[in-house]
């Protein structure tokens, strides 16, 4: 058996060689789309992850603990009782639990922010000031004056356009008016202790940030706030990190705990979007490499259709020659496979040490908020699905020739031309 | 060697020889006309619905600008206060916007503001409109879905989304607060009935949006008749560098004119990028291709080594095999593109009233496009794809035939 298997194998290499142009062009169809399906999916797979990271790390976070009614209805006054002993629970539990989590609590309220000159309406955000800077990256951002450390203190941090728009620098002062959570009148003036760049102008002209302390005093708070963010070490260990965090909030029923793709369903849904458009390339490319194959093996199948009769007339199984067929194709998928994706590998590898850019890249980059460079994601899967997938359709397409031979008749076949 | 008659080339002769020598083998030809047809297919079909989305998103983008070109104070884009306003257009900028090139303009008065209503308060833009322009560029009246749009320049009423009504707990009818700032940065507040309730096709619009009359508006900021902006519309987003020149000179140097693409980089970006992925996607599809076309032309000239050499062994010449070849590919590429073209466009008319994408609504409108897509067939792209078939498909030829024009006779007759 071994031998008859080495004896297979051996016939179907030569054959190969015997048209070496052909096989060639066959194998070089698909070392051109593995290389070009290694290279995108693996550019994918990083702008995925640099967009849901990047528009995470800002501001939102990979879970909220939220009242049950805010996401659907954020008002100020769907918020939630003793969100700091809260936060400190589910810190102190992950934290004995051996978990790496970052948790923070934060509220939000909305006010008219005036300065001397000018006045923006703005939406106010409340802060554990020492541990919001592990969850979002606008505190390390701040490049003028210093991200405030009191909780209770009248400060605020704001964006760099904001800073522009309001006319303002740090040491200055902003009146805050709005209404609080019990609809009174919330009045007070703070000073601007820092300003952050982020590069983001959306993000750099709407944020406003104070103590979580003072946030509760003026807007009449208690000890309420609206949600509290909890990152992850890794995306991937979110779904873990929630089913330890629903446990620990436990008996309160008027929370929900949401992930990131319930906050922020567009990300998720571009992603989407982006992906069907991709595949729909990839598809193509992928059958046109089938109908490569296809149209060689067919060709090579006909060609031998004497030899083939022969064969047959001999004694040899038309299942034997159908392997024969098939092990030729697997062959030079094969190689296709190996070629293309180191081929591809090695593409994306140096793109993901350089980075990749195109001309435009820059403004679509600031939309999805991305860095103007991307750097693709080399893993085992962004190698392999592409290729693989080329693999299995060329075998697939080798099908056809190779079920012909079972309706071969050695007689005629032999008198074939 | 025989040097050849300057003769004309039998191009009857070798058009026959070609298209028989095509259906000899009428599988393989089958195969790779197949291969053709769908790459072409794939080529417009992609196209189309990429041209689609950005065509749709470009059309939104711009009637919410509004307009393709606009006119502001220099400092009104990076601080956009009330401090920056502008006069309405003198003499000289009143004429050029009267020009044949103009569809519609209008002025807006636009700041930000705070909305109020007894249950809750918001920061928007409030947009202080002369509703007969705004209509015209901007504003579509089959958005209004309670009420009415604004009547004139002097309406007291406000128009507003209705997720912002949904969040401000209010509706029509109902009064509301609105806030903001006049030059001297007092605080100017005034109360509007709710006439007109809205919803966008993006809805993150009606949550930032507020339409009020723009005298109004003047009044309630101390105003007098400056405006923020004031907007232009041909009707014709490709073709703006014809005619606004003539409006920024008249416009002047103290303002600041710029085309939408200036306006909006990302949509700017958008639409040459746009061009640039419809030529990489075709030569990419082409490419793969291309193997195939080859090898198939390849296999052709390899069968017939010998009927090659008695060929020219009876005399003709090497020229002349290489135009058979050629026009055998030639056959190929036309039936192929003839199919492919045929195909694109009866899988894209069934697809004209849109292709509903709603489930990634959300992820669509991040992108500025809205939930349904319609693609968009473009006689550019279809000739763009079809040139680049036949031109590359004829050159990618040239090597196998060339290959069977430089045949031994002698060698060639003496194959099996």
């Amino acid at each position: 058996m071994s031998t008859s298997l080495n004896i297979g194998i051996r016939m179907a290499w030569r054959n190969l060689w015997r048209h070496k142009r052909r096989t060639w062009l066959t194998i070089g169809a698909m070392i051109f789309s593995n290389l070009l399906l290694v290279f995108l999916i693996s550019l994918q797979f990083g702008s995925y992850r640099m967009m849901i990271d990047n528009t995470l790390k800002t501001y939102t976070g990979h879970l909220q603990v939220q009242h049950k009614e805010y996401n659907d209805n954020p008002k100020i006054r769907n918020s939630f009782q003793d969100i700091v002993p809260l936060a400190d629970k589910v810190r102190k539990q992950l934290g004995s639990a051996g978990i790496t989590a970052w948790v923070a609590a934060r509220g939000v309220a909305f006010a008219m922010t005036s300065s001397e000159q000018r006045s923006y309406g703005l939406q106010i955000i409340g802060v554990e000031p020492q541990y919001e800077v592990n969850v979002s990256t606008l505190p390390g951002l701040v490049n003028k004056g210093r991200y405030f450390t009191d909780f209770n203190a009248e400060e605020i941090v704001i964006g760099s356009v904001l800073a522009r728009n309001l006319r303002v620098d740090i040491g200055d002062e902003l009146t805050l008016l709005g209404s609080g959570r019990d609809g009174s009148f919330a009045a007070g003036v703070v000073i601007v202790t820092g300003i952050f760049d982020s590069g983001n102008a959306d993000v750099d002209r709407s944020m406003a940030q104070l103590p979580l302390g003072y946030f509760q005093s003026l807007f009449s708070m208690g000890g309420q706030g609206h949600n509290i963010v909890i990152n992850a070490e890794d995306l991937t260990l979110v779904s873990a990190l929630q089913n330890e965090v629903s446990s620990i909030l436990g008996e309160r029923e008027e929370l929900s705990l949401l992930d990131w793709n319930r906050l922020q369903p567009g990300l998720q849904q571009a992603i989407q979007a982006d992906m069907a458009s991709a595949w729909f390339m990839y598809i193509i490319l992928i059958v046109l490499v089938a109908f490569s194959v296809l149209n060689t093996q067919l060709m090579s199948v006909l060609e031998r259709t004497r030899e083939f009769g022969i064969m047959m007339a001999l004694g040899l199984k038309p299942a034997r020659l159908g392997t024969l067929v098939f092990t030729e194709t697997f062959i030079m998928s094969s190689l296709g496979l190996a070629i293309g994706a180191a081929l591809g590998t090695a593409l994306a590898w140096y793109l993901s040490i350089v980075g990749f850019t195109y001309p435009g890249m820059e403004e679509m980059a600031g939309k999805f908020n991305l860095p103007d460079r991307i750097y693709p994601t080399l893993s085992l899967l962004s190698i392999f699905l592409g290729p693989g997938i080329v693999f299995l359709c060329s075998l697939l397409a080798s099908l056809y020739p190779a079920l012909r031979l079972f309706f071969l008749q050695p007689v005629s076949a032999m008198r074939a031309v | 060697m025989i040097i050849a008659k300057k003769s004309r080339i039998p191009f009857n002769t070798l058009f026959t020889l070609a298209w028989r020598n095509l259906w000899r083998n009428h599988r393989r030809t089958l195969i790779m006309l197949s291969a053709i047809t769908i790459g072409v297919w794939a080529m417009i079909f992609m196209t189309a619905l990429m041209r689609g989305m950005v065509d749709d998103m470009l059309l939104n983008g711009i009637r919410n600008l509004p307009g393709e070109v606009q006119i502001h104070h220099p400092g009104y884009r990076d601080d956009p206060s009330i401090n920056n306003s502008i006069a309405t257009p003198d003499e000289a900028l009143l004429k050029a916007l009267q020009g044949p090139a103009v569809k519609a303009w209008t002025s807006r008065v636009r700041v930000p503001a705070v909305i109020s209503s007894e249950r809750d308060s918001r920061g928007i833009t409030l947009l202080g409109v002369e509703p007969a322009g705004e209509v015209q560029l901007s504003f579509d009246l089959d958005s209004i879905i309670e009420g009415r749009f604004l009547k004139n320049s002097d309406d007291t009423g406000i128009v507003i989304g209705a997720k912002m009504a949904e969040r401000l707990e209010t509706r029509l009818g109902k009064r509301i607060v609105i806030m903001s700032q006049d030059p001297d940065n007092n605080i100017a507040d005034r109360g509007f009935r709710i006439v007109g309730i809205y919803k966008a096709k993006l809805a993150g619009l009606e949550e930032m949006y507020v339409y009020a009359g723009i005298e109004t508006v003047q009044k309630l900021l101390n105003l007098k008749d400056q405006v923020s902006e004031i907007a232009v519309t041909s009707d014709d987003y490709r073709h703006v560098e014809s005619w606004y020149p003539h409006i920024k000179e008249a416009a002047g140097k103290e303002l600041q004119t710029q085309p939408w693409y200036e306006v909006d980089t990302y949509m700017g970006t958008m639409l040459t990028m746009m061009d640039g992925f419809v030529l990489v996607w075709v030569v990419v599809i082409f490419l793969a291709l291309s193997f195939g076309l080859v090898n198939t032309l390849v296999m052709a000239v390899f069968e017939r080594i010998r009927e090659i050499g008695l060929m020219q062994a009876l005399g003709m010449r090497p020229s002349m095999i290489l135009y058979q070849i050629l026009i055998e590919s030639f056959f190929l590429l036309v039936i192929g593109l003839l199919l492919g073209n045929v195909l694109a466009v009866v899988t894209i008319i069934p697809l004209q009233d849109g292709i509903d994408v709603s489930v990634v609504a959300k992820g669509m409108e991040m992108m500025g496009t809205s939930s349904i897509l319609y693609p968009a067939l473009q006689l550019n792209d279809v000739v763009l794809a079809n040139i680049v078939v036949i031109v590359l498909g004829l050159l990618t030829s040239i090597l196998p035939a060339w290959h069977a024009a430089s045949f031994n006779p002698v060698e060639a007759l003496g194959k099996d």
